[in-house]
């Protein structure tokens, strides 16, 4: 028994609505450590709705989000009292916006950005604290000498990868982001990519990634769901999914890619 | 302002403390529900209160709601019991609550005031009420009430930290000198009022009561005695209080909040304390020996 390694999120039948408007159907899936999770599907299909729920910002109308950690009992994430949810989360999951401005504070130096998530669980030595944030700016390949600039004198691809670092400054084990990717030029992109493989496998992380390109999800992910009017309607290793696409809707997004 | 209102009509025509009993009423009963949430700052109704807003209302209406006949009052402003403001609070309160007033901290039963704690230390027997323009310590930080409740209601003050973090990356040290923000029992942030952080250590397991009164924004917050009071810092930046290289130059005390006194034209400035009911004890303490 013990020596099966439990999923850190088992997600079970999750369904949101909005004024009657299905916007996740019976969403069921696992996630272990380690393991990229790509969600693809057009827009409005209920992508970034699940993603909330998944990180406490938004409560599911039905199903289950169960989240198994080391040195916890199991928990359902929606049954938690809402305090105790409150000072759970910002300790094992982090959330990466697609507008780096929505997960960063614009007003506050890039230390005290990736800094802050720290002392909000409790750390209170300066010097630590400023040693650890220039350490990930060198991890998220930022000059360390910047730790006192403002993400506004931050380039975008900058400003996401400060994003990224203050994300995974608390070493979370569930990793959501949504359109990381997003709005950036191709050659920023490709080096983001290379830069969140990296962390991937160095921290072991559990990431949910949620994008609408294929290429993205190809490069980062194990395995795919592809979403269509709120319901998962194909699911499977990224490779078989994106070779040997199943339902009509995927070979339909797959080749409309290639085409371009 | 205060007098002209006390002043209206008979002397007979308004209730004893000035403020009618049901308000007083509600008054007390968020006074007693933030003596037992220390920190917490409790709503109080949005019964217009006859009280020109800007002049301490907050500490007015707290004051009106506690005093009573046998009490002895004690009005400051920025340390001194001799401005406008102090003069015509302590005033108003002679008449319209027949009480006695003082200048004396040791005398006084209720010490209101504005920007300074009495440099003597309170007693059991007396209460200090603030007035307060801003009750909320994060309100500089974030701008929605939503949110800041949120934040306290889950106790989660790394933003605050955040502030004295960037003091520290921009400047080498907490530049924040007034209003710096305190942790409650060990549960709420709250603000100290806007007094020099100086103050902030004698609210930690004062003897006596504190109440602050926010009347624009209808607060009240409290510290029941012998409660802890931290202002919030960094293990290798500890909290520090400001300090002088000179004494006062009136008294001698080397103890005191110092203000600066200009002392001709030419621009030449001494040192004396900014509680002045101390500095006068310690003068007349000195002449008597
Ligand atoms: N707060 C809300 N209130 C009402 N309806 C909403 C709300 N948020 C999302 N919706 C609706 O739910 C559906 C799913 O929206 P969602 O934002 O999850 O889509 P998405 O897959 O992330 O799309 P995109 O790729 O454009 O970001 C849409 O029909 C949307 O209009
Ligand atoms: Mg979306
Ligand atoms: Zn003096």
């Amino acid at each position: 028994m013990s020596d099966v390694v439990k999923p850190v999120l088992q997600v079970n039948g999750l369904t949101k609505v909005f004024d009657r408007r299905l916007a996740c159907q019976d969403i069921s899936f696992t996630l272990h450590r380690g393991e990229v999770l790509g969600i693809v599907g057009e827009s409005g299909s209920g992508k970034s709705t699940l993603l909330k729920c998944l990180a406490g910002l938004m409560p599911p109308d039905a199903g289950n989000i169960t989240l198994s950690l080391p040195d916890r009992e199991e928990c359902d994430l929606w049954r938690l009292e809402e305090a105790e949810r409150e000072r759970l989360l910002p300790t094992i999951l982090a959330i990466i916006h697609q507008n780096a401005r929505d997960g960063l504070r614009l007003d506050v130096s890039a230390g005290g950005n990736i800094s802050e998530p720290l002392m909000t669980n409790g750390h209170r030595h300066y010097g630590t604290l400023r040693s650890v944030a220039m350490e990930w700016l060198k991890n998220v390949e930022i000059d360390p000498a910047r730790v006192d600039d403002l993400p506004q004198t931050f380039s975008g691809g900058m400003q996401q990868r400060l994003q990224i670092a203050r994300g995974l400054v608390t070493h979370p084990q569930l990793v959501l982001m949504d359109e990381p990717t997003g709005g950036l030029d191709v050659s920023v992109q490709a080096k983001l990519l290379d830069l969140l493989r990296r962390l991937v496998r160095e921290f072991n992380l559990a990431v949910v990634i949620v994008t609408h390109d294929l290429g993205v999800a190809r490069l980062l992910s194990d395995r795919l769901m592809v979403m269509q009017s709120g319901r998962v309607i194909e699911t499977g290793l990224s490779d078989r999914v994106l070779e040997d696409p199943r339902q009509p809707y995927t070979q339909l997004l797959v080749s409309s890619v290639l085409q371009v | 302002m205060l007098d002209d209102l006390a002043l209206n009509g008979e002397a007979e025509e308004y209730s004893y403390g000035f403020l009618d009993e049901q308000t007083k009423r509600m008054i007390r009963r968020a006074i007693l529900k933030a003596v037992s949430i220390p920190g917490y700052q409790v709503p109080f109704g949005d019964r217009e209160i006859p009280l020109p807003p800007g002049w301490g209302t907050g500490g007015i209406q707290v004051t009106a709601s506690i005093i009573g006949k046998t009490d002895c009052l004690k009005v400051i402003d920025q340390g001194a019991d001799d401005t406008t403001n102090a003069v015509s609070i302590r005033r108003f309160f002679a008449r319209v609550a027949r009480v006695n007033t003082t200048e004396s901290t040791g005398e006084a039963t209720i010490v209101q005031s504005r920007h300074r704690i009495p440099e003597r230390p309170l007693q059991d027997d007396q209460i200090l009420v603030m007035q307060v323009p801003q009750p909320e310590p994060l309100r500089r930080l974030v701008t929605s009430e939503v949110e800041t409740r949120k934040l306290h209601a889950f106790a989660r003050y790394g933003l605050m930290q955040v502030r004295l973090y960037e003091d520290i990356a921009r400047y080498g040290n907490i530049v924040m000198s007034h209003d710096y923000p305190v942790r409650v029992h060990d549960r709420y942030l709250a603000s100290p009022s806007p007094v020099p952080k100086f103050d902030n250590p004698k609210l930690h397991r004062s003897r006596a009561l504190t109440i602050f009164g926010a009347g624009r924004e209808r607060r009240i917050y409290a510290i029941p005695p012998f409660t802890d009071v931290r202002s919030i810092d960094f293990d290798d930046h500890p909290f520090e209080r400001q300090k002088w290289q000179s004494c006062c130059a009136r008294c001698g005390a080397e103890d005191s909040y110092l203000d600066e006194m200009l002392l001709d034209d030419a621009g030449n400035t001494q040192f004396v304390c900014s509680d002045t009911s101390y500095c006068n004890d310690r003068l007349s303490e000195g002449a008597s020996r």
